[in-house]
């Protein structure tokens, strides 16, 4: 750990350091999907995960591929996409509050078997 | 690159050339033009239907991200048909007066999505891949949640993007472990040097869950009941057949393309996925009294037997799953237009509410019947035949056991399919439903379905068509 420490302050983070935050970023947004119990938190719990693996893509990149590009316009397109459904999944919600006055998930139990 | 290769993409460019001319016209037109919006949208749909059904040589364009192959040509005229039929079938509902403004809306979010269909097809690169599973899904999002004021539908909307958005974030991150293995994103490049490393095993097993989500295989199925019954009829039908049948026909390529070296892993994984989506969604079946639940949990388990087509990875397998998908679509369409027409006029889905259709609509009786038969697998109709190749395709590979339980599982299916025949034609009941006069598109879909039905799978044709291109894939 004091390892990891100094190559930070010297400027050479390794790319495990990289990785094991992405991986406990998505986790944790796996968590969060499964355990939240507003439709906000699920959704902000879904962007964790996205920009998880959009980390994934730029350290690859950056550490082992150097010399291509590939790595980084796709972290672009999915960061394009990760707002267009953002977009979406709150217009949906916004549409709930009006009809249920409520964006608990407890409470959308319409059709429930 | 130069510009010109866009008009290699023959198909995508005539439908964003239909969306655009669309759009257009629902902003600018007058009223007096906009009565004629459905006419136009149809018959240009199918101008763009009969201009894409021809299949050409194979070439790749950007690069080799976008590749395509002859076989392509046979399973976007199908998603285009099955389309058309989904349209036909919509029409009574748009012209209503609370819909009408919305009309042109739900054409382009319809044809959007089948856009991204289309490049998800044809991606010969993850990135396009990806660009063409969320097109197609998010505006799938704004379909279901379609009707505004339904609590229900936003309901349904809701738990559709955001298990959608899940699945699929699942699934970026196993391509980020797939580019991390291999270095590269290219289908081609990935085939080789995809051996089967345990992290590259995690990336595979991570990247499929977003195809297993859209296909609605048993553990990813949870969102399939109640976004079928939330959402309006129509876009239930695409849902369930044009969203489902792009989907499989992907996850083969992908498989066959880009996951040949590890196929000793693959396949026992589609084995339990089959065994458990076949005998869990029969199961769940026989218990449902509403019928837009009892078709998702149907076609849950049609998707179980398309698997078996895909387990085999060869080139019967490619064409029997086609062959079955275009089957499928005649059969899901038809029950589910049987369906939207009793629903739009009577808000009527429970099963006891079929009790003694046939002694009032003598015609949707024999069309569902027709329908359920087929997806049932009696022969004559189409669906026994579907079900025959996709079967062989499995037993060719050595699946015997995998059949086995698909053919128990038939029995199963049997019976609760005849649940609703019997309910239509034995039962009686005192107040059946009215004598429904079905606007003419509906029937013109109909119709067409049935001769789907009935046609498609004796005359031979239509297979060997198929067969004949399924070894380029």
């Amino acid at each position: 750990m004091g390892d990891l420490f100094s190559n930070f302050l010297t400027g050479s983070v390794p790319i495990e350091a990289y990785l094991g935050v992405s991986l406990i970023m998505f986790f944790a947004g796996v968590y969060g999907f499964l355990s939240r119990k507003s439709l906000l938190m699920i959704l902000v719990s879904i962007e964790l995960m996205l920009n998880a693996a959009d980390i994934n893509f730029v350290v690859f990149n950056r550490y082992l591929y150097p010399g291509q590009m590939e790595g980084f316009f796709f972290t672009l397109f999915g960061i394009a996409i990760a707002a267009c459904e953002t977009a979406v999944a709150i217009a949906i919600i916004i549409n709930i509050y009006r009809n249920l006055t409520s964006v608990e998930v407890g409470e959308i139990d319409e059709m429930k078997e | 690159m130069d510009y010109s290769s866009f008009l290699q993409m023959r198909e995508e460019f005539s439908l964003l050339v239909v969306m655009v001319i669309l759009l257009v016209y629902d902003i600018f037109a007058t009223e007096k033009a906009l009565k004629q919006f459905q006419t136009v949208a149809l018959s240009l749909f199918t101008l763009h239907t009969l201009l894409n059904c021809v299949p050409r040589e194979a070439f790749a364009v950007a690069g080799g991200m976008f590749q395509y192959v002859p076989m392509q040509t046979y399973i976007k005229t199908i998603l285009n048909i099955g389309t058309l039929i989904v349209l036909l079938q919509a029409h009574k509902y748009l012209d209503e007066d609370a819909n009408r403004v919305k009309r042109g809306e739900f054409y382009f979010l319809t044809l959007s999505t089948l856009l991204g269909m289309y490049f998800m097809i044809s991606s010969g690169n993850f990135l396009m891949f990806f660009i063409g599973l969320e097109t197609a899904s998010i505006p799938m999002a704004t379909l279901v949640a379609f009707d505004k004021y339904n609590k229900k539908a936003a309901e349904a909307g809701a738990k559709y993007i955001l298990s959608a958005v899940f699945a699929s974030s699942i699934s970026v991150f196993g391509i980020s472990l797939i580019y991390g293995s291999t270095g590269t994103l290219y289908f081609n490049d990935i085939a080789t040097v995809f051996t089967g490393t345990p992290l590259q095993l995690m990336a595979f097993v991570f990247f499929s869950v977003g195809l297993f989500f859209k296909i609605s295989l048993v553990p990813f199925h949870l969102w399939t009941p109640d976004v079928y019954e939330g959402s309006q009829t129509n876009i239930t039908s695409y849902l369930s057949v044009i969203s489902k049948g792009a989907a499989v026909f992907v996850l083969f390529t992908l498989l066959v393309k880009v996951f040949p070296k590890i196929i000793s892993d693959w396949q026992p994984i589609l084995y339990g996925l089959a065994v458990l989506s076949i005998t869990v969604a029969n199961v769940f079946a026989i218990r449902q009294q509403n019928l837009k639940r009892f078709l998702a949990f149907s076609s849950i388990s049609q998707a179980g037997y398309i698997l078996l087509a895909i387990i085999s990875g060869t080139a019967l397998g490619m064409a029997s799953l086609v062959y079955f998908v275009l089957v499928y679509m005649f059969s899901n369409l038809a029950a589910f237009g049987v369906l939207s027409v009793i629903e739009q006029r009577t808000s009527k889905v429970q099963m006891n509410d079929y009790n003694g259709l046939y002694q009032t609509n003598p015609k949707l009786s024999f069309v569902m019947m027709l329908a359920l038969f087929s997806l049932a697998g009696i022969p004559p109709f189409a669906g026994f035949f579907s079900k025959f190749f996709i079967f062989s395709a499995a037993a060719q590979q050595g699946f015997y056991v995998l059949v086995f339980i698909a053919l128990l599982n038939t029995i199963i299916s049997l019976y609760y399919y005849l649940l609703v025949i019997k309910a239509m034609f034995l039962n009686t009941n005192e107040q059946p439903i009215e004598t429904i006069t079905s606007d003419i598109p509906v029937k013109i879909s109909l119709v067409f379905c049935t001769i789907g039905i009935l046609f498609v799978g004796l005359v031979s044709t239509f297979y060997d068509q198929i067969a004949v291109f399924s070894f380029g894939m």
